[in-house]
């Protein structure tokens, strides 16, 4: 799956997790492949269920695989680690810290102190890109959502982590503010010069943001497709891309993948019996 | 006003609250005043109120209130300093919490007024028995209330820690523990109250002084006056500790108001 010999940042080789319940095991993901270039921005998407959430977690070394391997560098990765920095959906800030503390909470471990050069500088770099500079005395709980998670991507990103892995970190936001964010993060991973993988169920956000988008199809967790999307330069994209034929073309193809994929039929012959049944009542009535 | 869980400005809320203090005392005055009830069984406001005074004058009101708030907060304090770190490691460990959780789940049924006789016999009659038996009655419960405060703090917290590099001793350390301060410190305030009523307990059995002996002896003189003083003021005592408690969690944490979304 790469496109040239040169070593993945990221590699993910013949991945499966099986859950063991009480129930019986239940495979959440089987034989799945890919690998990331470096400074490559990748999305994966797909149907609730499908395991997108798991397989991050899995290369965020949350939770352990059945089976193969997650290679960073070409190396195999076991547990969590300051080199893959994660971004929650929500609810992972420190209230009890302001938003610099939060930035900075990594450089005071103890595994960190002698690896983080100046912390304090790069967290005041950060606040700068990320538009936090007024608030950065302010405690988490004060900002809105979009603010908050700002303040989680510059915490990730100190240390400047080789893979920065974010799992539907603009699901809770409104519309209106996913779109700055969106903006922002390819500004920032530009700049930062990162690699990304980005679960999301939003096949827009997927392919607005990434250089090449994965449909993962569920029952168990496989890949179904890849797609190039070809948008040019993360720093020339703007919101009008969005309204764009290739776009949306290409917006299709992979939302057709995930309803195809997705094990789901909307029941429309069912919804079409009832309306017209009561249309004649209606009628009938009136 | 009366939406639910409407909104009530705090000028109205301390109203409500003054005025169903006022309303009870009225109807205790009335009752007495009226000579619905036997003074003997229950004196009126007036009575107790003088042997409120004298007792503050002439007797040892305030000696026996002092040693009572003294045993109280050595009780609690032993309880604390033992459950603060148990309640942490409960709450952090799925091992840890498989070993001491059924255990305390049972101790907590135990009845604390029952292992007076036999804390008398271990610790005598002096001032370790009272603490011995506060300790008993709050312990295990809020040993088991801390470890749930520390199990629901938001696991993202947790994993954004682990990915940030820290070890399990510093996600101990800086994340739970802090994370789950504001809700320990409320746990806190409100086993005191606990503590309180295993006090009285454990005076009312086996001490020459504090509020729970001298309610007790007054019963053997039928000073029913004097034991609602007792009462009375161990519930103001209880009333005052509790807001001052309040105040603090607002000062100490005001970063844990609630969330605005």
């Amino acid at each position: 799956m790469g496109r040239g010999a040169s070593i993945m940042k990221l590699e993910v080789r013949s991945l499966g997790k099986t859950f063991h319940a009480a129930a019986g095991s239940f495979d959440a993901l089987a034989d799945v492949s890919f690998g990331v270039e470096p400074g490559e921005f990748l999305s994966i998407v797909g149907a609730s269920g499908c395991g997108k959430s798991t397989l991050l977690r899995i290369i965020a070394g949350l939770e352990s695989q059945s089976r193969g391997d997650v290679l960073v560098d070409g190396r195999a990765v076991y547990g969590p680690d300051r080199d893959r920095a994660m971004v929650f959906q929500d609810y992972s800030l420190y209230p009890w810290l302001t938003v610099l503390e939060n930035i900075r909470f990594s450089s005071r471990l103890k595994g960190n102190r002698n690896v983080t050069g100046d912390a304090q500088e790069r967290a005041e770099l950060l606040l700068e890109l990320m538009g936090l500079s007024h608030v950065r005395d302010a405690h988490p709980n004060a900002l809105s959502g979009g603010m908050r998670q700002r303040v989680a991507i510059a915490r990730a990103l100190l240390n400047q982590p080789k893979v920065l892995l974010m799992d539907e970190p603009f699901g809770a936001l409104d519309a209106q503010t996913r779109e700055v964010m969106h903006d922002l993060i390819l500004h920032i991973v530009a700049l930062e010069k990162c690699t990304v993988v980005f679960v999301t169920h939003d096949v827009q956000e997927a392919v607005y943001l990434a250089e090449r988008v994965v449909v993962l199809a569920p029952r168990p967790g496989h890949i179904d497709s890849v797609w190039s999307t070809g948008l040019g330069a993360a720093l020339e994209r703007r919101q009008t891309l969005k309204r764009s034929p290739e776009f949306l073309a290409l917006e299709g193809q992979i939302l057709d993948r995930i309803r195809a994929t997705s094990g789901l039929r909307s029941d429309l012959d069912a919804l079409q019996r009832l309306t017209s049944g009561a249309a004649r009542t209606v009628t009938a009535i009136g | 006003m009366w939406i639910i869980r409407g909104t009530l400005d705090r000028r109205t809320y301390l109203a409500i609250a003054v005025a169903s203090f006022i309303l009870g005392l009225a109807l205790w005055w009335a009752v007495t005043a009226f000579g619905v009830i036997d003074p003997l069984f229950l004196p009126g406001p007036g009575a107790v109120l003088r042997r409120f005074i004298t007792w503050l004058t002439d007797g040892d009101l305030l000696q026996d209130a002092g040693i009572s708030i003294f045993r109280v907060l050595a009780g609690f304090l032993a309880s604390a300093v033992m459950a603060l770190p148990l309640g942490l490691m409960i709450g952090a460990y799925r091992p840890v919490r498989a070993f001491f959780e059924p255990l305390l789940e049972f101790a907590r049924y135990l009845p604390a007024v029952a292992f007076v006789p036999v804390v008398l016999l271990w610790a005598g009659i002096g001032e370790a028995s009272k603490i011995v038996v506060i300790w008993i009655g709050t312990f295990f419960q809020m040993v088991i209330m801390l470890s749930d405060d520390v199990a629901r703090v938001p696991m993202p917290q947790i994993e954004a820690a682990r990915t940030l590099g820290a070890n399990g001793r510093e996600i101990v350390l800086r994340v739970l523990s802090k994370s789950a301060m504001p809700a320990m410190f409320d746990t806190l305030r409100v086993t005191l109250g606990l503590a309180w009523t295993y006090l009285v307990v454990a005076e009312i059995v086996a001490a020459n002084s504090g509020l729970g002996y001298a309610i007790m002896k007054a019963q053997r003189f039928l000073q029913t006056d004097r034991i609602f003083v007792g009462i009375i003021v161990i519930g103001l005592i209880g009333l005052a500790t509790d807001q001052l408690l309040r105040w603090l969690h607002r000062r100490l944490f005001p970063w844990a108001a609630a969330r605005a979304s």
